[in-house]
């Protein structure tokens, strides 16, 4: 049997970057051969939506050009009537899109194939097979499922795509309020775009001045920085068919390089670990969920 | 206008003739297992304890809605469709489900049960809700806490099913279902294991004359002397941001919208809904009557304002805001 080598994605970028910046990093992305795949779109917050719209179409073209799947990604939480309509308006699009809400299914054509994000909350294998029988092709799995748990699930669908977010800070939280908004002294109605000062999010410290939490508009994330060192041949076995990377301002191509070394089986554990430190990443590195331990944790490989 | 419908918590047999008795005219309670979301040791009932409940609510004109509000654990489901089973086979008017094939299996296997959609799906904009209805014949959505009564009012002249708003209780500021925050630091989470910030994490420590609070380690309030020590629930924890510290995402507060009912009538929710099944019966029979009487008078034409102290010192941390209600909260 010839193994199929494991897919490289690169996530929706989560946080709020200039015009220039956004376009140099798919620009980067472009051109990086590691790449299989690259979601597109606003996902946090339908108030930046319209600042990076053509930045985002000219990626798009770009990256198709260099020969990647673009696949874009549609808003978590959506709050206002012109976020229902962005959402309507990619998921009524027959190609491949990812949902990161359910209202998106309300507008997409029957059977057309979809992406089930990691916001959707698929825990098992009975509501992911109700996706599958309305279009769904690859899940990629809540950040709380551990491997084990995705084994199972992957087993109970057969033909499921599974992609594992093994890059980047967490996503844990959306909310209806703005803390990024709200740690400026403002409101979300308001909120002067203040996200766009922290390209990582806003550090969140304990009172003891550990690092905890980040914060990016209404989302919140993790201050560790996912990275899934388990080995390919442990990730296939679980069913795992492609690995996502969350961008981040770092160096991008030094983790993009180092990824896929790991997921060729070219890397330990420990060496893609160093790889990742020497980025200098905004976070202690994190890998706790996927083996059912608490998010923050780091396991290290035995 | 029709009267809204009060929905009071049932953690037990005797918290649902509490709740009964003092005015609810429908109790929500769960299964003794891990497929409701406050699956705690003592709480909940037994299959045939929710038969005698049912059958007790409907003789005094009551009705009983069954949680079975968690996501299933994967290869487990079948745990799931067995509580379905039971709550149908009891006679429950209605279960409260998140999970898309809890859903499914419900609408598959028992048409008749009616299904309303759990907060914990997050169902908050019209499209969403609209899918539910279609897919799996969805009669209530209990909304999500981050809409504002005016949101709630649009999304009621736009949607074919009935509203159910939370008005007492515990706070979530985050959108139920989509927080991971707890997992994060303790492994448990409301998703996962239908608890957040699970007691087994949290300690206090006396430091110095200050008390701290932590939850898996993490440091989230620091107290001093005199001031009142909350449970640490993890997004009501004190923390620095840019080096300030504050409480970021809330205060230790919890939800009381009892001034807002009548903006709620007026926006159209068929029920309004008080959390809390592990508080017991003595809180929900004082919950339960204070809200009855504020219905009551709402119905007669009445301000509400004159039943607000009925609910004194019940909220946990002693302090209470309207949350997302109001717009400002944003």
């Amino acid at each position: 049997m010839t193994r199929s080598r494991l897919e490289l994605a690169i996530g929706p970028l989560l946080f709020n970057w200039p015009f220039e910046r956004v376009a140099a990093f798919y620009d980067q992305i472009a051109r990086e051969p590691a790449v299989d795949r690259v979601y597109l779109g606003e996902v946090v917050c339908g108030k930046r939506g319209p600042l990076l719209a053509q930045a985002l179409a000219q990626a798009a073209d770009t990256l198709a050009a260099a020969g990647k799947t673009v696949v874009w990604s549609t808003l978590a939480l959506p709050a206002l009537p012109r976020d229902r309509q962005a959402i309507a308006a990619l998921s009524a699009d027959p190609a491949l899109v990812e949902i990161n809400d359910m209202s998106g299914l309300a507008h997409r054509p029957a059977g057309a194939p979809f992406v089930a994000g990691p916001l959707l909350n698929i825990y098992n294998e009975a509501a992911a097979g109700e996706l599958m029988a309305r279009g769904c092709v690859r899940l990629c799995a809540n950040i709380e499922l551990s491997l084990p748990a995705l084994a199972m699930l992957s087993a109970g669908c057969p033909g499921l795509e599974i992609e594992l977010f093994a890059f980047g800070r967490l996503p844990l939280a959306l909310s209806g309020r703005c803390y990024h908004a709200r740690s400026r002294g403002l409101h979300k109605d308001n909120c002067q775009f203040v996200c766009d000062r922290d390209p990582d999010g806003l550090a969140v410290e304990t009172l003891d001045h550990a690092g905890f939490l980040a914060v990016n508009g209404v989302q919140t994330l993790s201050h560790g920085v996912q990275v899934v060192d388990t080995p390919p041949e442990a990730l296939r076995a679980a069913g795992v068919t492609a690995l996502r990377l969350s961008p981040h301002s770092g160096d991008m191509a030094q983790i993009i390089a180092g990824f896929r070394a790991h997921a060729d089986g070219l890397l330990s554990p420990g060496d893609l670990a160093a790889r990742i430190r020497a980025t200098n990443p905004p976070g202690p590195l994190v890998n706790g969920y996927a083996q059912g331990q608490a998010g923050a944790r780091w396991m290290a490989a035995s | 206008m029709a009267s809204i419908e009060l929905v009071c918590p049932a953690g037990s047999p005797a918290m649902l003739r509490a709740a009964i008795e003092a005015g609810a005219d429908s109790v929500y309670c769960g299964l003794r297992d891990e497929t409701n979301a406050r699956n705690f040791p003592g709480l909940n009932f037994s299959p045939l304890e929710l038969e005698t409940a049912v059958a007790w609510a409907h003789a005094r004109g009551a009705k009983v809605l069954v949680a079975i509000n968690t996501f299933a654990r994967v290869g487990a489901v079948d745990i799931w469709r067995a509580s379905v089973d039971a709550a149908a086979r009891a006679g429950a008017d209605a279960i409260i489900v998140a999970d898309l094939g809890i859903l499914a299996y419900a609408r598959d296997a028992h048409p008749d049960l009616r299904l309303h959609l759990s907060v914990q799906a997050a169902a908050g904009s019209i499209d969403a809700i609209d899918d539910y209805a279609k897919t799996y014949g969805v009669r209530r959505v209990v909304l999500p806490r981050v809409l504002s009564a005016p949101e709630i009012a649009a999304l009621n002249r736009q949607i074919g099913v009935e509203t159910e708003a939370f008005v007492f209780g515990g706070l979530c500021v985050m959108a139920e279902g989509r927080c991971a925050l707890s997992s994060y630091a303790t492994g448990r989470s409301p998703n996962l294991s239908g608890v957040c910030s699970p007691p087994e994490a949290v300690s206090f420590q006396d430091e110095q004359g200050q008390l701290t609070s932590r939850l898996a380690g993490f440091t989230l309030d620091r107290f001093a002397p005199g001031e009142t020590a909350g449970y640490p629930t993890l997004c009501k924890g004190r923390f620095l941001a840019d080096g300030e510290p504050s409480y970021l995402f809330e205060e230790p507060t919890s939800l009381n919208a009892m001034g807002l009912l009548a903006d709620l009538a007026k926006a159209g929710v068929t029920a309004v809904k008080i959390e809390g099944r592990q508080r017991g019966k003595a809180y929900v029979a004082r919950v339960a009557a204070a809200f009855r009487a504020a219905l009551d008078a709402l119905d007669r034409g009445e301000p509400t304002g004159p039943y607000e102290h009925l609910l004194s010192n019940l909220a946990e941390g002693g302090r209470e805001t309207a949350g997302a209600y109001r717009k400002s909260w944003r």
